[in-house]
């Protein structure tokens, strides 16, 4: 049992600890300047029913629940497993050059890939509107929720079709052969034979990238957030209010917030999972 | 064999004749699907690629703007690059920060999944979660202010050490999580005879456990180095000096005086920052394959 000690303690100082952390500051009006700084105060929920009532907060919570849906759900899922089946018994270039390009997205470094994206997006030389012929569209002044949300798809599909190619390797050719001799549509397949068998790798996959996007900080590398919060998402809000505006209390009750709704997405999932198990007994 | 596969398989060889005009109908779907196919692969190899296109252009450009297009051939920018000082260190440190931070992860989290693995303990699963989920919030952005505050008061702020040791609380319980699996697949028989023999725990972990899971512990190499080389937030806030910084926060102080990008450097540095990370995915995935295993499956 010693050999769990070492990793233990690391987790125990570097996470665990920070998140108890997070519990206490967000209950002091602690800040990053001023008389606040050096004696901060216990507040109690004051920072809760603050960040509860705050417009602001409403408006980064809702930015992000279109982030995760759009951006990890439909987007890093949704294509992921189109690519992973659309090259499921394929092999040879194609299959490698695709694959490629894939991973390759996933592995740049964060800093590298938003300087890409900016590039790409840019109003008067981006390469997106030399391609449409639509010089000076400002697509990360006019849309950037939109922008950062085809960013992320983009950034993290690689995970879900490595996972999703996996899981389909489980999925015995023979039945996939019988339901399409049997007249069955790609649809009827997917919903009758593929799904039920690959549910597991679903929730899974799902609960996973939902809990990274929710946290994903590389957004702020390409918008900042802006224009004017229209995709500040929680991971930027926070920043922005805590380190930028040095509302530190505020910042860690807003963090705690977060963890809270992680933790209920966490459940939900795994209580599916639970579900799955328990109709296969 | 089961039933149902025998059932499969019987329908697979005895298309009866009635069927024939089906299949028909099922060749042309066939053709229209395969067709779909292509152009849908057609379609992601190119959102894919669009974006990646200025990185391989602009670094050799002479004059870089930000559309990618055919460059006016020069190596000049790598040399300009070279004069910056910061440059060169910034690859060192993000090497040295990516190194120590993979075999910290890779040498705790094989320890604690070995253990975790072998040894029954109630509430094991349920806790393996929970860290799994902190780790996903803590990295993130939410528990920055209290990381600043450990690393002030621990004296780690603006060291290699603080980032290490940061970097590697977040990535140890998905470690685990993935390693663990790999030790689950594996064979305690061996284990047995060795221990019969008199082999302690370490030596057994050693010479019997880490041969046969060499592939799992190198996807989490691969992994942790990959995420570190990647790291911007933590590095960002916990080094103050230039000469510490990791490429990926040097990146953004390549600016002129008037606070515009400057094209040519930032180009040819995405190129030299990114190459290690591929070169070292490909050299992994051709040698143990790299893919995920149970794990992330169940």
């Amino acid at each position: 049992m010693g050999f769990v000690f070492p990793a233990l303690v690391l987790i125990g100082v570097f996470l665990i600890f920070p998140a108890l952390w997070t519990i206490y500051l967000g209950l002091t009006d602690f800040r990053l300047t001023g008389l606040a700084a050096a004696d901060p105060q216990i507040v109690g929920v004051d920072n809760y029913t603050a960040a509860l009532g705050d417009e602001r907060f409403h408006t980064s919570l809702w930015l992000t629940v279109q982030f995760v849906l759009g951006s990890a759900i439909i987007g890093q899922a949704g294509l992921g497993f189109s690519i992973a089946w659309a090259l499921r018994n394929r092999t040879g270039p194609v299959k490698r050059v695709v694959e490629g390009l894939v991973l390759l997205a996933w592995i740049l470094p964060s800093s590298v890939v938003a300087f890409l994206w900016i590039a790409l997006l840019d109003r008067d030389q981006g390469t997106l509107n030399a391609l449409l012929h639509m010089p000076g569209f400002a697509w990360l002044l006019d849309h950037p929720m939109l922008s950062i949300i085809v960013f992320n798809t983009w950034r993290g599909t690689a995970f879900s079709m490595m996972l999703y190619g996996a899981a389909l390797e489980n999925v015995p050719p023979s039945h996939l052969e019988t339901a399409r001799l049997a007249g069955a549509s790609t649809f009827q397949q997917l919903r009758d034979v593929v799904f039920p068998r690959i549910r597991g790798h679903m929730l899974t996959n799902l609960l996973l990238i939902s809990l990274w996007t929710f946290n994903d900080f590389t957004s702020f590398q390409i918008t900042a957030g802006g224009p004017e919060g229209r995709s500040e998402i929680l991971p930027v809000y926070i920043y922005n209010v805590a380190l930028s505006g040095g509302r530190l209390g505020f910042g860690a009750a807003v963090s705690f917030l977060v963890l809270l709704i992680n933790l209920v997405l966490a459940l939900v999932y795994l209580r599916l999972l639970r579900g799955r198990r328990g109709a296969e007994a | 064999m089961t039933v149902g596969q025998e059932h499969d398989q019987a329908v697979t060889r005895a298309v009866p004749p009635a069927r024939a005009a089906r299949a028909d109908t099922g060749r042309v779907r066939h053709a229209m699907g395969a067709i779909g196919r292509a152009t849908f692969l057609a379609a992601v190899a190119g959102f894919f690629a669009l974006p990646l296109l200025w990185l391989a252009t602009a670094p050799f450009d002479a004059h870089p703007t930000i559309t990618a297009s055919f460059p006016e051939f020069t190596l000049n920018n790598f040399r300009s690059l070279l004069d910056n000082p910061y440059v060169l260190t910034s690859l060192g440190n993000s090497v040295l920060q990516a190194a120590g931070s993979a075999v910290l992860v890779v040498v705790l989290a094989a320890l604690a999944a070995y253990a975790l693995s072998r040894v029954r303990i109630p509430g094991r699963d349920a806790l393996l979660y929970v860290l799994l989920l902190l780790s996903s919030v803590v990295t993130g952005t939410a528990a920055m202010v209290p990381i600043f505050e450990l690393a002030t008061r621990l004296n780690l702020i603006d060291t290699h050490l603080g980032v290490v040791l940061t970097l590697s609380g977040g990535l140890l319980p998905a470690a685990i999580f993935i390693l663990k699996d790999f030790m689950d697949g594996t064979p305690t028989s061996y284990e047995e005879s060795a221990r019969v023999f008199g082999a302690s725990p370490l030596q057994i972990l050693w010479h019997i456990v880490v041969p046969v899971i060499r592939p799992g512990l190198a996807t989490i190499a691969v992994w942790a180095v990959a995420s570190v080389w990647g790291s911007f937030l933590t590095p960002f806030i916990l080094l103050r000096s230039p000469e510490k910084s990791p490429g990926a926060v040097i990146l953004y102080t390549l600016y002129t005086e008037g606070g515009s990008p400057r094209l040519d450097l930032i180009s040819t540095f995405s190129l030299l920052y990114s190459l290690p990370v591929v070169l070292m995915y490909i050299f992994v995935s051709r040698k143990y394959g790299f893919r995920f295993h149970g794990g992330i499956k169940r």
